[in-house]
């Protein structure tokens, strides 16, 4: 690995570190990640790029060559690709909402003290152990069927009918299931900045006859604000990839209700065999994952102290 | 402390009924992989019920969990490793010896985590017809490795920014090298911080299954294939499936139950001060 391989990596600044003596010994430290990472996300990058280009369907060998922008065309003629984005902004937005504001109230509650509190924690957390396959089968068969579920068998007790969850309210499901998923991490990582509170800050303002919703919303809530940002970008991260839980419980169906990006680009690649399509799709993927990184790097990043 | 000693009825008990609440669909699951094929679907549903092992022994017939199991745990901590071992270094130099570009590069490499893992699959897959590494441990591991390797390296490097700067200049004012320094004087001190990595490293890799069901057949299949395999529509078999599901989820649950602690001290990311 030359030293011009890690420039690249490196676009943000040009200019060398003020000390010498560091940059030569450290660089051995830093290129193997680096590198490694870089030739990782670069060249199935390009490769991407470049089936992009090209007429390439894994069904049907005899047709090939250069397709130029067509790939691109049908797809942004296809409104298939903007209900899809729609579904993965809606997807990531509502989970984001649900998981963080119901893990800042239950860190509150957690760092109070209660009988039985680690026990408590501990099943509280456990849904981030199930493995997004095994969830989305829980939900979809045990507790949303419609017949024969845990939850159609409350909804009939109280007189309410009986809901179809992913006929009628599929996107909804999967925020669900999503959700359920992701707040025990946005729950640990809130609970552990909120253990850092100092505890006097706290007694200080119930002395004062602060309200525990005074406490939480002027003190609490302040106080998580970097670990929110943190919490906000993994999950982005987690949650724009989406695949199993949408695999399993609708297949982006009914129609493309619950088609997201990541769903389209699946079906174009594995359902269809279009390789040239489905790269074009990629290739859309991964200009707006950029874009929303850098705007979430930027937001997140204000907070990190390098 | 005397003041925080006292209990707070109204915030515990709601406390206790989100616990329950969240924990409701897994213990729903484990009991129903108890039940008899017909109880598990009937509605009223039956609390009590004979408890029959016949689902497991189905199952463990059916398909060889032990394989399964055990390429699971292998691609795991085999991916974790290698993770750590690339990133403790780079953490290391990029926290004590912070240069214009260490800021831009580290975003940069939580950035590549957005990029969508669908968007590459077509050239990883044929890469790796390519190399004959289809269906192999070796590709699941590099994959997992290169997958976590941007929130092992953010995350051990604001473990590495807490330690004292003093220790370093200590150090090698005696004369230590830099990978002594990192070896014997850092390392121990953030032992606690990689092993909370390690352990939200290896959970993230036992429950993946996009990369584990794409590019694995047989051989090196993990268990997230392995329920894939018996969650094909073939009838109602939901006792079958919920055993198959907890066995597929058992260690992994147990383990985090184990390793809570550490975990919960170890997931800053760097927000707390």
């Amino acid at each position: 690995m030359s030293h011009a391989d890690v420039a690249v990596a490196m676009p943000m600044s040009r200019s060398r570190p003020k000390n010498k003596g560091a940059h030569v010994s450290t660089l051995p430290m830093v290129v193997p990640s680096v590198g490694l990472l870089l030739i990782f996300s670069l060249v199935p990058l390009a490769a991407t790029v470049y089936f992009s280009f090209l007429r390439y369907n894994l069904l049907n060998p005899l047709v090939g060559g250069f397709a130029g922008f067509r790939n691109y065309y049908y797809l942004f003629r296809d409104p298939a690709l903007y209900h899809s984005l729609l579904i993965s902004v809606l997807l990531v937005g509502e989970v984001l909402v649900i998981t963080i504001a119901s893990a800042a109230v239950l860190a509150s509650l957690f760092q109070k003290q209660f009988p039985g509190r680690s026990i408590a924690r501990v099943l509280m957390i456990s849904p981030f152990f199930v493995m997004p396959t095994v969830s989305a089968l829980i939900w979809k068969n045990l507790l949303m069927h419609p017949v024969n579920g845990f939850i159609a068998w409350i909804t009939r007790s109280l007189g309410f009918g009986v809901i179809d969850f992913f006929a009628d309210w599929p996107l909804t499901s999967v925020v669900v299931i999503a959700s359920w998923q992701w707040m025990p991490f946005a729950f640990l990582i809130l609970l552990t900045a909120l253990q850092s509170l100092d505890e006097e800050t706290r007694e200080a303002a119930d002395l004062d006859g602060a309200g525990p919703f005074s406490i939480f919303f002027h003190i609490e809530v302040p106080h998580m604000g970097r670990a929110i940002s943190v919490v906000t970008m993994m999950e982005t991260i987690f949650l724009l990839g989406i695949f199993a839980e949408i695999y399993v419980t609708t297949s982006g169906g009914p129609g493309d209700a619950t088609t997201n990006l990541t769903f389209l680009i699946y079906q174009h690649a594995l359902l269809e065999f279009n390789v040239g399509g489905a790269s074009a799709a990629g290739v859309i993927a991964i200009i707006l994952a950029n874009i929303l990184a850098t705007v979430m790097v930027r937001i997140v990043g204000k907070g990190l102290d390098v | 402390m005397n003041q925080r000693a006292r209990y707070h009825p109204v915030a515990g008990t709601a406390a206790w009924i989100v616990a329950l609440l969240m924990f409701f669909p897994i213990f729903w699951m484990v009991l129903a992989s108890f039940k008899p094929e017909i109880e598990a679907i009937a509605t009223p549903p039956e609390l009590i019920f004979s408890p029959t092992l016949e689902n497991y022994q189905t199952i463990l017939e059916r398909a060889d969990y032990l394989s399964f199991a055990f390429n699971s745990i292998f691609i795991s901590v085999g991916a974790t490793a290698l993770a750590i071992a690339l990133a403790v270094p780079a953490a290391y130099a990029m926290a004590f010896y912070p240069s214009k570009r260490t800021r831009g590069t580290l975003l940069w490499m939580l950035s590549t985590k957005m990029l969508p893992s669908v968007g590459v699959l077509v050239p990883i897959y044929l890469f790796a017809k390519d190399l004959d590494l289809l269906d192999t441990r070796t590709l699941l591991i590099v994959m997992y490795m290169l997958m976590n390797l941007p929130i092992v390296v953010w995350m051990l490097f604001t473990f590495f920014k807490e330690m004292p700067k003093a220790i370093i200049e200590a150090t090698r004012i005696d004369g230590a090298s830099q990978w002594q320094t990192m070896v014997w004087v850092l390392l121990p001190l953030v032992l606690p911080g990689i092993a909370s990595t390690a352990l939200l490293n290896i959970i993230l890799c036992w429950n993946e299954a996009f990369w584990s069901l794409n590019l694995t057949a047989h051989d090196a299949a993990p268990l997230t294939a392995f329920i894939a395999s018996f969650s094909a529509p073939q009838g109602l078999f939901w006792a079958k499936l919920s055993a198959a599901s907890t066995l597929a989820i058992a260690p992994i649950v147990v383990f985090g139950w184990f390793s809570q602690r550490q975990l919960v001290s170890g997931l800053t990311f760097g927000a707390v001060k």
